[in-house]
């Protein structure tokens, strides 16, 4: 179905001069950005570049601080959802806004609920409703009974981007949507997105995958530092990470050293668990090792274990030769054991994104460099100083609380409280989802200084190629809770670590 | 295309979705029946006999204050609040009723029973607009509003005193017969009404995350205040059930329900953490408590040790709760 478009010249949203500030950050600098109808325009730009917060403020969740949007030639008003939602405009957020103790059916149809008697909500016909919806968009093997919050993250992903479609959307925006879904997950979101291209209507996304972008976007706008730095239909790749960072990257992904001594630093043997059977590996001093394998096969359950969170039946996990008993996170940081988990929701598993970037840095370490519980300021102030000087976060101040910092300045920070901690085997779990290209750049750096240092990493990324290309020495694909393959690197064949993740049925 | 592959696999059927979705609530009746059947036999072997109309009178018209509070308190959790002045809120309508309705006419009767629970309404606007409108905690907001009820109740009726007109004894809580469960059967009609009107669904939205709630479009600071708007009414209601079950008037008999009406929602399966429970399961988790007294009653126990050996009990329910919730959790 078409959508009318009353006024063809004006734009079909646009943002002119928009500047929003948070404490001492400009997340947007007096940016502009404008979309037509009928076509898919990507937004791109580095982490904390400003795009999230211009989506907000253009779906009216957020009211800047100066600035105009304008919908389709009429000004809208400003920090209110509802008034976004009366222009036709719906917004699928990075962090999903999602019911999560409500059914999928709930969540897919809220606020729009099938009405009977008295407009009374008719349970009834909430998930024959929502079976309609699904089946309307390709969506299967999602169960419109089902809570939100017993589905993978892939899940509640294209719940809450069927949730914005079926509502006709005049304007739709999709912030990250692919960071969380898989190959075919992501060819569904094309052909939808393809689909509302037909129909003439608008839709905006971000993604930091080149490729997307390149793929389905019309035309692409960068951002950088809170400012729109241009709007292209033809631009490269390579021309666009110079737009974003303001100079040039590799990304190419580097390559480890070849391992010396193959001296094991963590053993696991025949770990078993809800979501885990029989696991047996060996992780060496100074090796990377990847782990792969389908989403939800058993990778975060592993890692959480590893660091004394998860929840297992059996098994032994040794460190150094030596068997550990290791119940809580707080074993696994301890000295001589040394075990540090950075996982990939840095706000709800690592960061206490209120209290400032020093705290952060000292949580775990606090007592060792204290007199009698009271911490010397002096060594703080030294230690804090060079961890960040080392891993070169970019920040005002030590004071400064770590939620108005970058994503990738995040992660760095919660990266050098485990130094601090002098972590020996570091369990980097899908560190890299939703970072862009420079900040992916000096992660990988960093890993490779952190192994050069004789330090292990556990690496896992729900990105296939992250994990098989040169990053790892050696990658363990996990299906099912179970070790299927392992595959020698580095530079493991991506089809082959695809395969095994399948199971050898499905291998062609 | 197609979902995530570890989505594959069977599909359950709607009632083993319903089942594994309201573990609390079916525990909820589940514990309610139990302390039923223990009730009847510890009163059989005290006195020989089942229980009767006397006793299931004198049971559901003592509960009826402590499941009216507790639904009010319910509404608030569901919203993720917390409302602690439902006790303040009883002591002024229980007073009120004492002093107004003395010798009233059944106009009168009618009359000051409407205004109580328009009281308790602006009472819980007062509530709902410090919390919502002022963005204050609802914990401190509602912890003064107690203190400010309880001494406009004082204020109403200094001394213990007043009197209920016995024919609205009989009316809402008669003592010859179980006419109050009628009362109990227009809550759950009620209920049932209110979680498909939109407020209803507004409600558990907000519990559930207010942000994505507001990017929905729900009005959540109109919707929360209106929460504890519902949670004053009910509250009130609780206290004119509470005036005609004791016949006259005390300002300070409402106090404990603060707690109990938490109690009780905990015992029913509702959280405070907002979004999940039913005012079902905390009827039942009121009946539960008001029976646990009867029962400590017949087993021989102190009534000085009543409030302890409810905690217990409390501890122990939201225990097995918590046990077959992680078991029912892992296994789907």
């Amino acid at each position: 179905m078409a959508v009318s478009n009353s006024n063809s010249t004006a734009p079909a949203i646009e943002g002119i001069e928009v500047s929003k500030t948070f404490g001492a950050v400009k997340a947007v600098d007096g940016a502009s950005f404008a979309a037509r109808m009928g076509e898919v325009h990507g937004l791109v730009g580095e982490n904390g570049a400003g795009k999230s917060t211009m989506i907000k403020v253009l779906s009216g969740v957020l009211s800047p601080d100066s600035g105009t949007v304008r919908v389709k030639g009429h000004q809208m008003e400003l920090g209110s959802p509802q008034a976004a939602q009366a222009s036709g405009i719906r917004t699928v957020f990075q962090e999903l806004s999602l019911m999560p103790w409500m059914t999928v059916a709930e969540n897919l149809l809220l606020r729009r609920e099938p009405k009977g008697f008295a407009r009374l909500l008719k349970r009834r016909d909430l998930a024959p409703r929502a079976e309609e919806v699904f089946a309307e968009l390709g969506v299967e093997n999602i169960d419109p009974l089902e809570l939100v919050s017993n589905l993978a993250l892939a899940q509640q992903q294209i719940v809450e981007i069927a949730r914005n479609v079926i509502q006709e959307p005049e304007i739709l925006f999709l912030d990250e949507p692919t960071s969380s879904l898989a190959g075919r997950e992501v060819e569904w979101l094309f052909g939808l997105l393809d689909r509302l291209r037909e129909e003439g209507r608008c839709a905006i996304f971000t993604s930091h995958r080149w490729r997307e972008v390149e793929r389905l976007a019309d035309r692409i706008t960068v951002f950088r530092d809170g400012k729109d730095v241009g709007t292209h239909a033809e631009i490269d790749e390579s021309e666009a990470i110079t737009l974003m960072t303001g100079r040039k990257v590799d990304t190419a992904y580097p390559v480890p050293p070849p391992l010396k001594d193959a001296e094991p630093t963590l053993e696991v043997r025949g770990l078993s668990g809800p979501k885990l059977s029989d696991l047996s590996f060996v992780l060496h001093k100074g090796e990377i090792l990847g782990v792969g394998g389908l989403e939800g096969q058993g990778q975060s359950e592993l890692f959480l274990s590893v660091f004394g969170a998860g929840d297992l039946s059996e098994g032994e996990i040794l460190v150094g030769g030596e068997p550990t008993k290791i119940h809580n996170p707080g074993d696994a940081i301890r000295v001589g054991l040394g075990i540090a988990l950075i996982p990939e929701d840095r706000k709800s598993e690592g960061l206490l994104l209120p209290m400032s970037v020093r705290d952060n840095l000292m949580l775990p370490v606090m007592g060792r460099f204290s007199v009698g519980g009271v911490i010397r300021g002096g060594t703080e102030k030294r230690l804090v100083e060079q961890m960040i000087e080392r891993l070169q976060i970019r920040l005002r101040s030590t004071d400064q609380a770590v939620d108005t910092l970058s994503g990738g300045n995040q992660q760095k920070t919660l990266v050098g409280r485990w130094l601090l901690a002098d972590s020996r085997i570091l369990l980097f779990y899908d560190v890299t989802r939703g970072v862009d290209v420079a900040t992916k750049q000096d992660i990988y750096e960093l890993m490779l200084r952190l192994i050069s240092e004789g330090r292990s990493i556990l690496f896992y990324s729900s990105e296939t190629e992250e994990v098989a290309r040169r990053l790892s020495h050696r990658v363990l694909v996990m299906r099912e809770g179970r070790l299927s393959a392992e595959l020698e690197g580095p530079n493991v064949d991506t089809e082959e670590m695809v395969a095994a993740g399948l199971g050898e049925d499905v291998r062609a | 295309m197609s979902g995530p592959e570890a989505g594959r696999g069977k599909r359950r059927g709607r009632w083993s979705h319903f089942s594994a979705q309201n573990v609390p609530l079916l525990l909820a009746f589940f514990i309610l029946a139990g302390t039923v059947i223990f009730y009847v036999v510890l009163f059989y072997a005290s006195l020989g006999r089942l229980p009767g109309n006397f006793e299931l009178t004198s049971t559901t018209n003592s509960a009826m204050p402590l499941v009216f509070a507790t639904v009010g308190q319910t509404i608030v959790f569901l919203c993720r609040g917390i409302d602690l002045s439902v006790g303040g809120m009883m002591d002024i309508s229980n007073s009120l009723a004492a002093v107004k309705m003395q010798g009233g006419g059944m106009g009168s009767v009618a009359g000051w029973s409407a205004i109580i629970l328009l009281i308790g309404a602006v009472g819980g606007l007062i509530n709902g607009l410090l919390v919502a409108v002022g963005r204050l905690q609802p914990i401190v907001v509602t912890l003064a509003t107690l203190s400010i009820f309880q001494g406009i109740a004082i204020r109403i009726l200094p001394q213990p005193g007043g009197k209920i007109p016995p024919s609205y004894t009989a009316f809402l809580t008669n003592t010859s017969y179980p006419s109050a469960l009628i009362f109990v059967a227009l809550l759950v009609l009620f209920w049932l009404v209110f979680r498909r009107t939109s407020f209803g669904v507004a409600i558990y939205a907000i519990g559930n995350d207010e942000e994505a709630a507001r990017a929905n479009g729900v009005r959540t600071t109109r919707t929360r205040v209106g929460s504890y708007v519902m949670g004053g009414i009910f509250a009130a209601a609780a206290g004119l059930f509470l005036a005609a079950t004791t016949t006259g008037g005390d300002a300070t008999a409402g106090e404990s329900f603060t707690l109990t009406s938490i109690a009780a929602a905990f015992l029913g399966g509702t959280t405070i953490f907002g979004g999940r429970g039913s005012a079902l399961g905390s009827i039942a988790g009121a009946f539960v408590l008001s029976i646990l007294i009867s029962v400590l009653f017949f087993a021989g126990i102190d009534p000085l040790y009543q409030s302890f050996y409810q905690g217990l009990f409390l501890v122990l329910a939201v225990v097995i709760g918590t046990l077959i919730s992680r078991f029912v959790g892992r296994k789907g």
